[in-house]
């Protein structure tokens, strides 16, 4: 839908020649007599590419038909992830390359937050914690406990997160998405 | 951020937007000038077509009190002052407010410049009455407020900026573009800077140049890359505003717009006007410099989205 770009605020979802664009910032500049100048930094929802754009008071601009809902990931084929809308249990495949390190973050059954264009999923955010095993830690180095030693750790996903000496494999990991870093051990698998 | 804990954090601005406000009006006393009131909700306001005015029954929120000034100094005022609130729909940035607070005064038989000469003096007493000096911190700059600011013609800076000549080449998108986005952030960050010599097309309610009509007396002060005050030798021939009027009207149309009437008082008064020099300041910007605010949210109690 064309909407006057009077309308368009930090956040809004921009159709800009078939690729949808969130609005990270916004300026309104206006002479005092002159037209309004609005300066947009866009960033892709496909590939998190950054553009930026100038338009002017009067200007239409394509509004994204982006919504969001609740997803859970089932499981993956050759470079698809495949997830299903909680509410519809429709499901939408969303490739490798667009997925990015989010990927990490997918364990089967896991509930995301998912971004789709029309019908189409174009992204997913990961709950900002998730529990991940840890399937690969690396010895020790220093048996000084008096300081906090870090070491690096495999999840059971591919994700290496650096945690306290004391995690051991099979330990299970809090880990907060939205910084890839450890929170705190939560368990152990049995 | 609650409003509380928004409010507890701008309440040094808030004060000192008081004292500011404080000194403006002991600063106009002590020239000789008279404060004035005139109406918010009026009648007609002037057609300017990148400006929409909210309506209110019919009437609508005053854009700016111009009119009414010229109206009193027709009848003879001769050095009047106001700070008034004005409307604007749709400007809201990190500069814009819709509901803002504009400083207007004229001099009877001033011009443009004149009134830049106020305003050096206007900014030089604000900052005395703040304890400083003429050195103005603003988000990590140093600018000297000491006058007379450096004058800069529209022409050559454009044509040194961008490399067009916007006397010649009539092109207001252009314009209004290249200046916020390459000419304002390549000005000399240290000084204050008057814009003059704006191009004929661009004079809103200024008279054209006697030595140049291509060019308008119309003078713009920008002091850390804000826009803080636009000043005019004021535009006395009746003829030429009502033509100015309907063009604006007709663009006003263009954009789809419903213009309004004329502002019949205002036209009537016209041939009364003598030469006068007129100019309005964003109270509000004058707060930003003078508290380093780096949005207008900073020194306004309640902005747009907190109202």
């Amino acid at each position: 839908m064309a909407i006057d770009i009077g309308d368009v605020h930090k956040n809004s979802k921009l159709l800009i020649n078939g690729v949808p664009y969130n609005v990270d910032e916004m300026e309104f500049m206006k002479p005092g007599k002159g037209r309004a100048v609005y300066r947009l930094r866009l960033r892709s929802l496909i590939d998190g590419v950054g553009i930026d754009m100038t338009y002017h008071s009067g200007d239409r601009v394509e509004e994204a038909p982006v919504t969001t809902c609740e997803m859970q990931y089932l499981y993956k084929e050759d470079d698809q992830y495949i997830f299903m809308n909680s509410q519809t249990f429709e499901q939408h495949p969303l490739s490798d390359k667009a997925i990015g390190d989010n990927k990490y973050y997918l364990k089967e059954g896991v509930t995301v937050t998912g971004m789709m264009l029309g019908d189409t999923l174009i992204g997913i955010t990961p709950p900002t914690f998730i529990e991940l095993t840890a399937v690969q830690v690396a010895v020790s180095t220093k048996t000084d406990t008096h300081t906090a030693q870090m070491k690096t750790a495999v999840m059971e996903t591919g994700l290496t997160v650096g945690v306290p000496s004391f995690v051991t494999e099979g330990d299970i990991i809090k880990i907060d998405t939205r910084t890839g870093t450890y929170v705190e051990r939560t368990g152990k698998k049995r | 951020m609650n409003e509380r804990q928004r409010l507890g954090r701008i309440r040094a601005h808030l004060e000192r937007r008081a004292l500011i406000f404080e000194s403006v009006r002991s600063f106009f006393r002590s020239a000789g000038f008279t404060e004035i009131e005139t109406p918010l909700r009026t009648p007609a306001v002037a057609p300017e077509s990148q400006i929409v005015p909210f309506e209110s029954e019919g009437w609508y929120l005053s854009t700016s009190p111009e009119l009414y000034m010229k109206r009193l100094l027709a009848a003879g005022y001769d050095r009047i002052f106001q700070i008034s609130r004005c409307f604007r729909k749709g400007e809201r940035g990190r500069w814009h407010n819709p509901e803002f607070a504009l400083l207007e005064w004229y001099r009877k038989g001033g011009n443009h410049l004149d009134m830049i000469a106020d305003t050096e003096q206007l900014v030089g007493a604000v900052a005395r009455s703040l304890g400083m000096g003429h050195t103005l911190p603003y988000q990590g700059r140093r600018i000297d407020l000491s006058p007379p600011w450096p004058l800069f013609p529209i022409r050559s800076l454009f044509r040194e900026i961008v490399g067009w000549d916007p006397l010649v080449v009539d092109d207001p998108v252009r314009f209004d573009t290249d200046l916020v986005t390459r000419i304002i952030p390549a000005l000399p960050p240290e000084r204050p800077a008057v814009l003059t010599d704006y191009p004929a097309s661009m004079a809103s309610l200024a008279r054209l140049s006697a030595a140049d009509p291509a060019s308008a007396e119309r003078a713009e002060v920008f002091i850390g890359g804000l826009e803080i005050a636009n000043a005019f030798s004021e535009l006395t021939d009746p003829g030429e505003q009502r033509e100015r009027f309907s063009k604006e009207n007709e663009e006003i149309r263009r954009q789809g717009r419903r213009p309004p009437p004329d502002p019949h008082p205002f036209l009537e008064a016209l041939p009364y006007l003598p030469p006068s020099g007129g100019i309005a300041l964003g109270m509000d910007r004058l707060v930003m410099l003078f508290c380093d605010a780096a949005s207008i949210d900073e020194v306004m109690a309640f902005p747009h989205e907190w109202a």
